[in-house]
């Protein structure tokens, strides 16, 4: 409504006029005499350029409430054409929509009834019913028409009575052609209440307009609605319609909520006289308790009425979200690579003379010099900041006293079980468990001796045994061997793995592996109790450990093609390398140490492969299957392909060349710089575990040679110790001989003749590799390789004859020397080089070998055995397996320095020859000069010595008187 | 000159690896070592110096920085701070 208002003021204001009423009143309608059914726009714009005339020119319906108008009217007013008011007239109704408002409205006369086409319908016909007619035709507004029931149907023939009675002034005028042209009897009369159309009534002017308002199609009608409008382009604004309510409940909840009255009102009437009213009314003093009645007392007390407790409360809460909304651009600035160079300032040298010449430079210098120099002075004089504490700490270490140089007898060990006196060929300690050591014993027996008793001997076993720091009395194994055993080795990839060199030139293998967890054991038990010396194992099991353990070995090499005389020494190759038949290096893919090396009294080295070779003849296996019965089934068959049946894979004979007497070695030393250095325990541990799961030595394969890569520059080099004191380098890849073609050892390095007796040590230092010490009959010789005009180091003789030998594992200027009385010798490189720093007794009798053994870092044990059979363990004390803080370096400079003076020495030797070359020369020179110079050399001393004879005779005979000086004179000019 | 004598005489005392003077913006003017060392130096101590005596002047406003000895395991860098100079010697104590 408002808004047709507003478009209506515009228009009116446009025209010219401005209605005075508020808009809310307002209704206008425009009236034109236009003659067609459809008031559309143009025609009414035709119709009203066409009837310029004073009268109405057209004239249409504008009801409030009706947004259709609108549009209309703007299109209205755009079409209108800019003219002045003056010149046609409008004819405005302003209607209040009262209702009850009964005022007719001046409604031009016209006989085109006005539809409702514009709204969509057609069949609509509005029209105004006066009060008067509204009961000529029983339809007053809310008595016969309400709003439940808003229709009436009215008879055609009342209202054609009507026109005859009324005539023009009749209500129905307007729409009488539609009264007339209806088909039906009764024609709808709906009473408009909300002037939807425009005005208080409306006719219905078809039949099927009537049936449908009767019985509405609704979705029908609103669909066409819709169409229709949506039709209409010139739409522009769409107010919002309300929409019907629709009940969700909510009203029941209102009714609850509602207070209505429970109890019935209570009216009082009070009265008065009226002349009582406005009486003027006098107070005065009085006492209450003097008259009855005066008061009355309204004592409170607890009315049991409202003695209700609120129990609850109805509460309603709305909640609202608070939403706000808040924008932020931030400015995308994308990498940029970017440098800068800058260079530093500085001054140019006449600036900086200038600076340097300038006063404030000079002061400055006598102010801060001082200073300076004191501080210089402060460092020159000592380190401030040194720790004293620490160095103390690093020269003391810990609470051992340092003069304690002495050998603390530790545990000692003999088999008290043997018959036979024997000695104690060779000491090994188990390389990863702790505290458990073996030694090979040997009937103590010159060789006559032995043949003599041969018989005897066969029935004692020959025998390794390994002892347990925790039982001093029973060995833990005793390894069984053909015959006395007088070297052996734990294999460094398995410790369970043995072999050993026997007498009479055989070598020995013992599999362990099945008594490994004994071995174990006792090791996690002595590691367990603190002393385990006062816990031996026999008082903790008494029946296992009483008897002996014997364990068989599980192979022996063939008797007729391995060494023929005692094997002196023996060495597992490292698992880095492998050679072949001809001494050449090839890389080890096994991993594992499988190559042994021999030496034996029959002048030759020979290289063993533990793995079966392919090449073996089938009648071998035949014979080795019959051994396989005969063999005990107790003896693992970690080796049985090897035994009984092993050859040599390599010999080597120690020539000495023209003479048919060849080299007899006694020690061998290879060099074993490929290998990564001894494995540590962790390495080994993990090594061992790993042969638990798959023992390696249990399937291995004949290394092919040719498809192994070879190592080249691989120093095949080796030294021998000899039986006559020699040390001889030489070469174990064998040569073919130019002329027969026969594989010939190569001739040796060199060799020198140092020891005066059977070389028993030979042995590289743990600290540098090519420094190698050897010990034999009574002087110890250090040597390095490569360095062959002679020994580093050759001691003088000494007392007694020396028998063993071994390098401290921890101090590389250190090394043990064992004496055949009994005494250990030790020598400090650091402290003496031409004595033993340090001698020791330990027993009465030869010490036959040296092992030391690092147990822990504060603990360093060394295994000395002796001619009797005793091993004896003793502590190392600690400043001897201690070494100081660079003792690696100084040792080193020391050999460096060995080496220098060897070198000065063999130059002095040319440089001597020269110099006496020389000086012959010279005197050769001499001699004949002094010959061809005689003759003039005599006459001219002839002549002095004459002139000196003159001389004389002539002071004899002028002191004599006989002659005068003058007459001397004449004399001589006589003369 | 004097100040050419002060300064061989620094440089003649035991272990001195060098010396340099540096004025207050840290620009080098004297110097025995080769120059990018010496602008290193120059520029890292300059810094260092004027962090420590302003930490001094901040503690206490009447206190001052008179000198800086830097002990390092290699050397001992000796910093004497004047008003307008820094003397920089570079020593190794325990030659």
């Amino acid at each position: 409504m408002a808004s047709v208002g507003t478009h209506c003021r515009r228009l009116c204001r446009d025209l010219g006029f401005l209605p005075s009423l508020p808009p809310a009143l307002l209704r206008l309608t425009i009236a034109t005499s236009s003659s067609g059914r459809k008031p559309s726009l143009h025609r009414s714009q035709e119709d009203f350029g066409a009837s310029d005339s004073s009268s109405p020119a057209w004239s249409h319906r504008v009801g409030p409430g009706s947004p259709g108008q609108a549009p209309l009217l703007l299109y209205l007013q755009q079409r209108l054409p800019p003219v002045g008011p003056a010149a046609f007239t409008f004819v405005i109704n302003v209607v209040t929509p009262a209702p009850g408002h009964g005022g007719k409205d001046e409604v031009n006369e016209e006989v085109e009834p006005v539809n409702m086409e514009v709204m969509g319908h057609p069949e609509i016909y509005p029209l105004v019913l006066t009060t008067k007619t509204q009961e000529i035709f029983n339809c007053r507004v809310d008595e016969d028409v309400t709003d439940d029931q808003p229709y009436k149907l009215i008879k055609k023939e009342d209202i054609f009575e009507d026109f005859k009675n009324r005539g023009a002034i009749s209500d129905f005028h307007p729409v009488k052609k539609v009264i007339q042209e209806y088909p039906g009897d009764e024609i709808l009369l709906v009473y408009d209440k909300d002037f939807k159309y425009g005005l208080n009534f409306y006719v219905i002017g078809t039949e099927e307009g009537k049936e449908n308002y009767l019985n509405p199609p609704e979705v029908l009608e609103d669909q066409e609605e819709y169409k229709e409008y949506s039709s209409e382009e010139v739409y522009i604004y769409k107010a919002p319609v309300s929409k019907p309510w629709i009940s969700l409940g909510s009203e029941k909840e209102i009714e609850e909520e509602s207070v209505n009255e429970a109890t019935k009102q209570t009216t009082y009437m009070i009265s008065r006289k009226r002349r009582k009213f406005g009486a003027p009314i006098k107070f005065s003093d009085h006492n209450a308790s003097s008259i009855k009645d005066a008061y009355i007392e309204c004592t409170a007390y607890p009315d049991k009425n409202f003695t209700l407790q609120q129990v609850e409360k109805d509460v309603g809460m709305q909640v609202i979200p608070q939403i706000k909304d808040r924008g932020t651009q931030t400015r995308w600035t994308y990498p940029k690579n970017a440098t800068t160079q800058y260079y530093p300032r500085e001054f140019s040298e006449e600036e900086k003379e200038a600076v340097g010449q300038s006063k404030p430079f000079a002061d400055f210098f006598d102010n801060v010099s001082v200073g300076v120099e004191i501080a210089l002075q402060q460092n020159e004089i000592m380190n401030t900041f040194i720790d004293d504490w620490k160095c103390l700490a690093e020269e003391e270490g810990t609470f051992v006293d340092k003069t304690d140089t002495q050998l603390k007898e530790y545990q000692s060990f003999t088999d008290l079980h043997s018959p036979m006196e024997k000695m104690i060929t060779c000491v090994a300690w188990h390389p990863t468990i702790y505290g458990l050591i073996a030694v090979s014993v040997a009937v103590r027996l010159s060789f006559e001796d032995r043949v003599l008793n041969s018989g005897k001997l066969l029935l004692q076993p020959s025998l390794i045994l390994l002892w347990s720091f925790s039982d001093p009395i029973h060995p833990q194994l005793m390894l069984e061997g053909p015959d006395d055993i007088f070297c052996f080795q734990f294999c460094p990839s398995d410790p369970n793995i043995i072999a050993g060199g026997c007498i009479n030139g055989q070598i020995v293998m013992w599999d362990i592996t099945a008594h490994a967890d004994r071995i174990e054991n006792i090791k996690s038990g002595g590691g367990r109790s603190k002393k385990p010396i006062l816990k031996p194992m026999f008082l903790l099991e008494p029946d296992s450990n009483k008897e002996a353990t014997y364990i068989r070995h599980c192979a022996v090499s063939s008797i007729e093609n391995g060494h023929r005389k005692v094997i002196t020494d023996i060495h597992w190759l490292a698992d880095t390398f492998e050679i072949n038949r001809m001494g050449a290096v090839f890389e080890n893919r096994n991993g594992i140490c499988c190559q042994l090396v021999t030496c034996s009294a029959d002048c030759t080295v020979c290289f063993w492969d533990i793995r079966p070779q392919k090449a073996l003849l089938p009648q071998t296996a035949e014979k080795k299957k019959e051994e396989v019965i005969e063999i005990p089934f107790d003896v693992p068959s970690t080796f049985l392909h090897l035994d009984l049946s092993w050859k040599p894979l390599a010999k080597v004979r120690l020539s000495k060349g023209e003479t048919s007497v060849d080299h007899c070695p006694t020690k061998i030393s290879l060099n074993e710089s490929h290998i990564s250095q001894t494995p540590d325990h962790m390495v080994a541990q993990d090594r061992a575990g790993k042969m638990e799961e798959i023992n390696p030595y249990q399937n291995l394969e004949g290394g092919m040679a040719g498809h192994l890569k070879p190592i080249d520059e691989f120093c095949t080099k080796f030294f021998v110790g000899t039986e006559e004191g020699e040390v001889i380098y030489t070469d174990w890849k064998l040569e073919r001989d130019p002329e027969t073609g026969r594989l010939m050892s190569k001739k040796p390095v060199s060799m020198h003749t140092v020891h005066d007796g059977a070389v028993h040590t030979i042995q590289r230092s743990p600290f540098y590799n090519d420094i190698i010490l050897t010990i034999g009959g009574w002087n110890v010789a250090i040597w390095k390789e490569n360095v062959m005009t002679g020994p580093l180091l050759q001691s003088c003789c000494a007392p007694k004859r020396y028998t063993s030998g071994h390098w401290s594992l921890t101090r590389p200027a250190v090394f043990y020397v064992g004496r055949e009385d009994g005494y250990i010798d030790i020598w400090d490189l650091l402290e003496k080089t031409h004595e033993p720093s340090l001698s020791q007794n330990i027993c009465i009798t030869m010490i036959t070998g040296i092992k030391p053994w690092p147990s822990s870092s504060k603990q360093q044990l060394l295994a000395i055995a002796d001619h009797f059979g005793t091993l004896h363990i003793l502590e190392i004390p600690w400043t001897l397996s201690h070494p100081s803080s660079n003792e690696v370096s100084s040792v080193q400079y020391y050999f460096q320095r060995e080496v220098k003076h060897l070198e000065y020495v063999a130059q002095r030797k040319v440089i001597r020859d020269k110099e006496i070359k020389q000086i012959n020369m010279e005197k050769e020179r001499k001699r004949s000069k002094t010959y061809q110079k005689s003759k003039e050399q005599i006459e001219a001393g002839l002549k002095l010595d004459y002139e000196q004879y003159l001389d004389l005779e002539k002071t004899t005979l002028i002191s004599l008187g006989l002659l005068k000086i003058s007459e001397r004179r004449s004399f001589i000019d006589m003369l | 000159t004097e100040v050419e004598e002060t300064l061989k005489r620094i440089q003649s005392h035991k272990g001195v690896i060098g010396t340099m003077v540096v004025n207050a913006e840290g620009i080098p003017i004297r110097t025995t070592l080769d120059n990018s060392t010496t602008v290193q130096y120059a520029g890292l101590l300059h810094q260092l110096t004027m962090k420590a005596r302003s930490t001094v002047r901040d503690i206490d406003p009447q206190n001052d920085l008179t000198f800086l000895r830097i002990r390092s395991k290699k050397h001992e860098i000796m910093v004497a701070p004047d008003k307008e100079y820094l003397l920089i010697v570079i020593q190794n104590p325990c030659e």
